[in-house]
């Protein structure tokens, strides 16, 4: 079944011919037209376009020249710009705006030849964990509790349309961001693997901002190795980002089968939150053995600040975010509200362009930076996070990855955790703070829970060593030997 | 520290998102949860820690004085709602 | 020069500061590829970066930064290695991102100071307290539409220099001193046009007044004016108004005030309520800028002769008075211009002809220096014709005036036209002798004691030779005869 193969096997097929790219793209487009309209997974399906670019694959497959990537459906986060292509980074701000520009992480992936089939759903602006924001409806995770096959779970978020097109088999991967856990977080929901590499390893440029100074690219696949070829296109230095990092491109794909002889794998005391339920617990213990296992040293670290990730990070992404947002305001591009006066213009039209929780995160990041509040929340905040950053670095001296769990929970039903935000925020505990320090961090699923949802687990590692993660990554996947699938899922529904 | 009815006008209007009484209520709430949980922070001693910025592993990069982009008012105008010949409109500001 | 207001209460002493946005000499803008040239058609000179589209970033110009610290060499102001650059939040149509990237809490410039003079010969220095780099706006043209204001983006990430001086300023006067002075070693770096009328150089005027050695009083600033001389009105009339305000009982609020040449006043730009609050905050798209030392020093070994050391030189150099040296280091190209003409030459003579003939010739025809009908090498033939007594001084006036009107050489001139100076005695002798037979009762008279009868010869012998003799051999002859 074509829609169930990884993109490492999907690779070799093409190249053997054992299927065309047209045949491996339209069964992914086959897929979302049957699927997508339950799982709301893509805002935009391009499916002409990729059958366009399937049928250029194979002719360079054809000559035996094909680029590394020729040929792969991938879903594209809705917060890429994508020339010609309509992107709303699912804000009713955005609706109708089409970026006459591409991205460069998106433009890395068409220049190694990956198909795109859609635009990914995700929480308006990514400014979510349960992609309940999207102005273009919720994401359903294809994945059930065990027994209750009605109740719509969420994908986690904000790169919940990416993370369930790919667990569901709709694409072979995706694109994601992640910000403070938009890329581990949904991937631990849906039982997948996602990667956040090093702040400044892809570029920024072309992604719509949320927090700039947390805001990274990373793919989403449903195998470590999968992540490693994608990560190997997006990755890279980029002149148009100041913020991108010359550092030079590790070979990833080979690094997923480096040895672990003798890694030093970090267990974050203060990661052991009162209440952590037992099934989190349960598998954490699980990746500490088998890691020893596979022959890494496991030590007790301490990252005494990482308890304040969570409150500096809603001081920092929202005052980023206030900012960043101040754009849409009606007059080059998105939606524009038709006033008398230009101040009721411009409140008009944000007000009815972006939705509640965008405008409760502007309204927080306006006010932290205001007079008088900036001391206090945002340079505090700054201040902190240098502390947090300490940690990791002091830690790391000690050890060379970190194993922690991805999220809190498994995923949760669409209407549990709204009432109150702050609820909703600690979701992201565990990933936010490798966000706050810009260090990479991996989840892969590790297991199920008790009511037979996956459970992710959290590699942490050192700046721009993205191939210590793929390394104890693959290890892992391979003791965990996850091969559950989500219940709704293109092959044999 | 709570913010009255007041303050989260004012910072409606610095952020120019219109809210009508039933948002204010609802924001207010919200927001005073949100900054009294972000309240935890006040317990970390910063002294003497310098804030954190971007990332340490790059400086600020310059470009050539060159040019090489502009000239391109199609791709700049294409997204406008409302535009006038070669320019972007707004409603009319009096000054 | 002490400029006071005398009040109802008792003598006002005023008090300002300026604030000067400069628009820096660069091909592109500040943080994108697009030309940072004035004109062009209307959203031309804009890049998506310019327009603020979603996922487009900054990335900062090596030659305004440069622009910047040999700007902040000039001011002799220190320059700080490391700077940082601040967003500067508020919603304006012809603000694109919603903010301004600019450098709210470290400038890449520190204190330094300008040398200003006034017209009584006193010297002034006024501190400059920082210099920063900041992007421009874009335009809004309200004229165009009954409904409508539009938007061009063309100057929007135009990169600006805003400088700011110490509350320094005593008198209109000497604010204009110090915008002259400021513009001049602008130009002389080649980091600003100077040009007040296109918008390339603006000042916001903060203005207070004071009774003598108070502390300061609460200020007003006058944003955006936009000529020397409106400055120094606007300084005027806000003291004016302020004293007022304090003598009646009142408080001076502080405010932003627009100043109208037309009425020449000042009036209220906004309301307290909607006072702005700009939440300054590192931009996050930007790392800090950090130069090396060495860089700043090749900045400075690069720079040019500026005004103040160029004009103690040609004092000295060329043993010219003060103030012509003064008026020669004015703007580059006169000083360049004297350079050429003096090189070699009698500086005092040379400083003569460029602004005494020189300058109203060209004020007669409305040029520049830059397209002076006669080239700096031209007037110094000229003026070795003279030294060498080719020619005399008289001649030397007509033949520049030849030249002038036919861009011929002061040689060819005196050769066409025969000017060439008669040195032999035997032809001034000749001369001499009939003048003395022609006028006899004048040799008379001069004899009884006319003593200044002596021109009277001198003259009309020149005329009879044509204004071509040489004049010390023809007074000589004349005494000898006499």
């Amino acid at each position: 079944m074509l829609t169930e193969l990884t993109i490492a096997a999907a690779r070799d097929g093409l190249r053997r011919r054992d299927f065309s790219a047209v045949e491996l793209v339209k069964a992914h487009v086959d897929a979302i037209d049957r699927l997508n309209g339950r799982l709301n997974a893509f805002i935009t399906v391009t499916s002409e376009d990729a059958l366009k670019a399937a049928e250029r694959a194979d002719e360079l497959l054809g000559h035996g020249d094909a680029p590394d990537l020729a040929g792969i459906p991938l879903g594209i986060k809705d917060l890429f710009c994508t020339n010609g292509v309509r992107t709303t980074a699912a804000s009713r701000m955005l609706e109708n705006f089409i970026p006459p520009y591409e991205s460069t992480v998106t433009a890395n992936l068409l220049r190694d030849g990956a198909v795109f089939i859609g635009k990914t759903n995700l929480d308006e602006f990514a400014m979510g964990s349960a992609n309940i924001t999207s102005a273009f409806g919720n994401v359903e995770n294809p994945w059930k509790r065990e027994g209750d096959p009605q109740t719509a779970l969420v994908p986690g978020g904000s790169s919940g349309g990416s993370a369930a097109a790919v667990a569901a088999g709709l694409a072979m991967g995706a694109t994601g961001t992640d910000t403070g856990g938009s890329i581990r977080q949904p991937a631990a929901y849906c039982g997948i693997v996602g990667l956040k590499p090093t702040y400044g390893r892809c570029s920024r440029w072309g992604t719509i901002a949320f927090a700039s100074s947390l805001d990274q690219a990373g793919p989403m696949a449903r195998t470590v190795e999968d992540c490693a070829i994608m990560l190997q296109s997006m990755a890279g230095f980029d002149p148009k980002d100041s913020t991108s990092v010359d550092h030079p491109v590790d070979d990833y794909r080979a690094a997923c089968s480096g040895s672990l002889k003798g890694m030093r794998v970090g267990i974050p005391r203060e990661y052991r939150v009162d209440g952590m339920p037992a099934e989190i617990e349960a598998s954490w213990k699980q990746g500490v053995e088998w890691l020893r296992d596979a022959g890494c040293e496991i030590v007790d670290v301490s990252l005494p600040h990482t308890k304040y990730g969570l409150a500096t990070y809603y001081i920092v992404a929202p005052a980023e975010c206030s900012s960043n947002l101040a754009r849409y305001d009606g007059v080059r591009f998105g939606r524009r509200v038709e006033a008398p006066t230009l101040d009721e213009m411009y409140e008009k039209t944000r007000r009815e362009g972006f939705g509640a929780e965008v405008r409760r995160r502007i309204m927080i990041g306006t006010y932290v930076l205001s007079a008088g509040y900036y001391d206090a929340y945002y340079l505090k905040a700054q201040k902190v996070r240098s502390l947090i950053r300490r940690d990791f670095t002091e830690a790391f001296e000690k050890v060379d990855v970190m194993l922690t769990p991805t999220a809190p929970s498994p995923a949760f039903a669409q209407g549990e955790k709204t009432d109150d935000p702050v609820q909703m925020y600690l979701n992201d505990v565990f990933t936010v703070p490798a966000s706050m320090a810009g260090m990479p961090a991996m989840s892969l699923p590790a297991g199920l829970s008790e009511r037979g949802l996956p459970l992710g687990l959290q590699l942490i590692g050192r700046p721009f060593d993205e191939k210590s993660l793929l390394a104890a990554g693959r290890a892992l996947e391979r003791a965990a030997a996850f091969t559950h699938r989500p219940a709704i899922r293109a092959e044999g529904v | 520290m709570s913010l009255d009815p007041a303050t989260v006008r004012r910072i409606a209007r610095l952020a120019r998102i219109g809210i009508d009484e039933s948002d204010l209520q609802s924001l207010q709430g919200e927001m005073n949860g949100i900054l009294g949980w972000i309240e935890q922070l006040d317990e970390v001693n910063v002294d003497g820690v310098a804030p954190m910025v971007g990332t340490e592993h790059a400086i600020l990069r310059m470009r050539d004085d060159i040019v090489t982009d502009g000239n391109i008012r199609d791709a700049v105008l294409s997204n406008a709602t409302d535009t006038v010949g070669p320019y972007y409109t707004v409603p009319k500001v009096v000054e | 020069m002490s400029y006071l207001i005398e009040g109802k209460t008792g003598t006002w002493e005023i008090v300002v500061g300026l604030e000067v946005h400069a628009q820096v000499i660069s091909k592109s803008k500040l943080f994108s590829g697009a030309s940072a040239t004035y004109g062009g058609e209307a959203n031309t000179h804009v890049s998506l970066v310019d327009a603020g589209f979603p996922g487009m970033l900054p990335v900062i110009n090596r030659e305004c930064v440069a622009q910047a610290v040999r700007t902040g060499l000039g001011l002799k102001a220190r320059i700080n290695l490391q700077s940082r650059f601040d967003r500067k939040n508020y919603f304006y149509a012809d603000l694109p991102t919603g903010y301004q990237i600019s450098q709210f809490t470290h400038p890449i410039v520190g204190e330094g100071t300008v040398e200003i003079e006034l017209s009584d010969g006193t010297v002034r220095h006024i501190g400059i307290t920082r210099l920063h780099l900041e992007q421009d706006a874009g335009k809004s043209m309200h004229d165009q539409d009954p409904s409508r204001s539009f938007i061009d983006l063309n100057r929007a990430g135009v990169a600006l220099m805003e400088i700011v001086s110490e509350p320094d300023i005593r008198s209109p006067e000497e604010a204009g001193a110090y915008l002259r002075k400021l513009r001049m070693i602008l130009r002389y770096l080649g980091t600003c046009d100077g040009n007040m009328e296109e918008g390339s150089m603006r000042a916001d005027v903060n203005v207070s007044v004071r009774k003598k050695d108070e502390p300061f009083r609460t200020r007003c600033e006058i944003k955006n004016v936009n000529s020397i001389r409106y400055v120094m009105h606007a300084i005027e009339a806000e003291a004016a108004r302020q004293v007022e305000i304090w003598e009646s009982g009142g408080s001076v609020d502080q405010e932003t005030r627009l100043f109208d040449p037309s009425r020449n006043e000042t009036r209220s730009l906004r309301s307290k309520e909607d006072a702005h609050d700009y939440r300054y905050f590192p931009d996050p798209d930007l790392l800090p800028l950090v130069i090396e030392e060495e860089w700043v020093r090749n900045l400075e070994k690069s720079l040019p002769e500026l005004p103040d050391d160029k004009r103690d030189r040609f004092e000295k150099e060329y043993g010219i008075p003060h103030y012509d040296a003064g008026v020669l280091v004015a703007e580059q190209a006169i000083a360049d211009y004297y350079e050429t003409v003096a090189h070699g030459r009698d500086g005092r003579l040379a400083a003569n002809w460029v602004t005494g003939d020189l300058f109203a010739a060209l004020n007669r025809s409305g040029r520049d220096i830059q397209d002076s009908p006669i080239s700096a090498e031209a007037l110094g033939g000229m003026l070795d014709l003279v030294s060498d007594g080719t020619i005399n001084g008289k001649i030397a006036k007509e033949v520049f005036e030849d030249m002038l009107e036919t861009g011929d050489s002061a040689a060819d001139i005196v050769e066409r036209k025969g000017l060439k100076q008669v040195t032999d005695t035997g032809a001034i002798d000749k001369a001499v002798a009939d003048i003395m037979a022609r006028h006899a009762d004048k040799v008379e008279e001069y004899r009884g004691g006319k003593d200044r009868l002596f021109g009277f010869f001198v003259g009309q012998v020149m005329k009879a030779m044509a204004g071509k003799a040489n004049p010390a051999l023809v007074n000589e002859a004349l005494k000898k005869v006499l």
